[in-house]
């Protein structure tokens, strides 16, 4: 089902509810500069500014996978209609986060860069993440969905191993407390092992 | 070199000009907050940005002592501002997040404060801090702190070397090692009521014999002039500039002296990653990051300021021999 198609004959309320979703996914980063131009993010900005950046890119992209369960489940089909949207913020926030990494943390220092990139397990995890979203990204359009066709699914099925390098990039960081990210594992675990489920029923049926 | 070390100076300069000079340099560090005259005590080097933030004056017997310490290390480096220092801090006991110490630990009860000593020493006992702090001089040094996180901070504490307060206790030959402890308090301390938190209360730090008993360690009781702030350890804390800030553990309510190694916290948590030593050393790195550079706090977006971490973190000239014949690698 394309969403585009669908939006030619969406009524007035649709509408008004993809605004309202697409400016409350703005939000996080509307508080984060409002926090940054206030002087409330303490002695390290830097570091603030990238943890919620990455913490929210991780949201968007958990949000995304909650779409496909939320129809199968409750057959629940409105976010169907933000799938795309929601995507693209996952995307949207990671790309800030890598921005604010290079510019904050390792000022485009190529040395650092490269050390970064090539010897630390978290960052490669999600810089591999982040390679991966890259396409699909891309290919959230309209215009490759039919390009594509049959081949733009199975694309698209690069969320899955681009999540779980995710969820390992955050593991990998961690110094203390576990509760965090034990949270998001237990929520993608829940969020991809639905998908397993159906799709054994499907098959042995 | 990169400290002024009062010993290494002709003692014909060791006078209360010295003292006034290194004060001068202090405030020169500070130029960049607005600071002016250098006859002003150091708890007036508060940036004037600074003036809702909490100051901590400090119970009645330390302040004439806090007021009376003459400043005599001074690490070149530009001191960082105020509400850095306070606002900035590891300090799990209430909570991982950074801000959680000053935002948690304000109504932490610091005074009055005992001290268990035990183990190899002659005069074992459980000691008022009072007592204790009255037989020794306070002094101010501003040293670098290196977290092993890769960030770091210029900091202006004062206290006393550790060393002059073990001797008071008359350690005995068998003592090779010291150990710290903090207080465990989960009415005062909400980290420590954490179901998640993967630290084992209480916090726990050793130093060899030779590290507690060099004239750089110091047991810090005030910061900027003032009382030792909650969130940064009070009422006292170990600080060992040399090594990675976990080492320097804060508001210690026992201390032991030990033949064998003590047990240390982040060490027992993560053994492949904290080694018990933990001196700076940019040719080691952290198994999930690198210690090569460092971020000096307070960073500005544009500014993120990424040096280069050197080897014991800038303090080699003095410590170095400590670990003569070590392969550093090993005991990390
Ligand atoms: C090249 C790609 C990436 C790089 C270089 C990178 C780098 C970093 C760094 C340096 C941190 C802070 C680590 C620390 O605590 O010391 C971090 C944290 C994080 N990153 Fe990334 N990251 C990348 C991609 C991603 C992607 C694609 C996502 C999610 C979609 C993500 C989500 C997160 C999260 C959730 C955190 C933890 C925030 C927290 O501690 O609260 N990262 N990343």
């Amino acid at each position: 089902m394309l969403v585009a198609q669908k939006f030619s004959n969406l009524r007035w309320g649709s509408i008004a509810q993809w605004w309202l979703v697409f400016l409350a996914a703005l939000l996080p980063l509307v508080l984060l500069v409002d926090a940054l131009l206030a002087n409330r993010l303490g002695a390290d900005p830097a570091k603030t500014i990238v943890d919620e950046l990455g913490t929210w890119a991780l949201i968007f992209l958990w949000l995304t996978l909650a779409i496909t369960p939320a129809r199968r489940l409750f057959n629940w089909r409105k976010p169907l209609l933000f799938r795309r949207m929601l995507g693209l913020y996952a995307f949207f926030y990671a790309v800030l986060h890598l921005v604010s990494v290079g510019t904050f943390i390792l000022g485009w220092r190529a040395d650092l860069i490269v050390r970064e990139v090539t010897e630390r397990p978290y960052v490669i995890a999600g810089f591999v993440a982040f390679l991966l979203l890259m396409p699909l990204a891309v290919t959230s359009t309209r215009g490759w969905q039919t390009r594509l066709g049959p081949k733009w699914r199975s694309l698209h099925r690069l969320v899955y191993p681009a999540s779980v390098l995710v969820l390992l990039h955050f593991v990998w960081l961690i110094r203390a407390s576990y509760a965090e990210a034990l949270l998001y594992g237990l929520l993608l675990a829940f969020l991809l092992g639905i998908r397993l489920y159906y799709t054994r029923n499907w098959r042995t049926r | 070199m990169l400290i002024q070390k009062p010993n290494k100076i002709p003692s014909s300069e060791i006078t209360p000009e010295s003292v006034y000079l290194n004060r001068r340099r202090f405030m020169q560090a500070f130029a960049g907050v607005g600071l002016a005259a250098a006859a002003l005590p150091a708890s007036a080097l508060l940036s004037s940005g600074d003036t809702e933030l909490p100051i901590y004056p400090g119970p009645n017997w330390l302040q004439p002592k806090l007021k009376a310490a003459p400043t005599t290390i001074v690490a070149e480096d530009d001191v960082a501002p105020y509400d850095a220092v306070i606002t900035h801090n590891n300090f799990y006991e209430f909570g991982t997040k950074k801000s959680d110490p000053f935002e948690k630990a304000q109504e932490f009860n610091t005074d009055p404060w005992k001290v268990e000593v035990s183990g190899e020493v002659e005069s074992p006992g459980v000691y008022n801090l009072e007592d204790l702090i009255a037989k020794v001089d306070l002094e101010e040094r501003v040293y670098r702190l290196r977290c092993v996180e890769a960030w770091s901070m210029v900091i202006p504490w004062i206290g006393f070397e550790l060393g002059s307060l073990l001797k008071q206790f008359n350690p005995t030959s068998k003592a090779k090692y010291v150990e710290f402890v903090t207080l465990v308090d989960k009415e005062q301390m909400p980290g420590q009521r954490g179901f998640f938190s993967s630290l084992d209360w209480p916090y726990t730090e050793g130093l060899r014999m030779d590290e507690a008993m060099h004239p750089l360690t110091l047991m810090a009781v005030g910061l900027y002039g003032n009382s030792l702030p909650p969130q940064n350890g009070a009422p006292f804390r170990l600080v060992v500039p040399w090594k990675y800030g976990f080492k320097s553990i804060k508001s210690i309510v026992a201390i032991r002296l030990t033949e064998t190694m003590p047990k240390a916290t982040w060490n027992q948590t993560a053994p492949g990653e904290y080694g018990f030593y933990a001196n700076v050393n940019p040719k080691v790195d952290h198994p999930r990051w690198s210690q090569a550079t460092e971020r000096r706090l307070p960073a500005s977006l544009l500014n993120p300021r990424i040096i280069d971490t050197q080897m014991f973190n800038g303090y080699a000239d003095e410590v170095a021999s400590l670990y003569s014949g070590m392969d550093l690698t090993k005991w990390y």
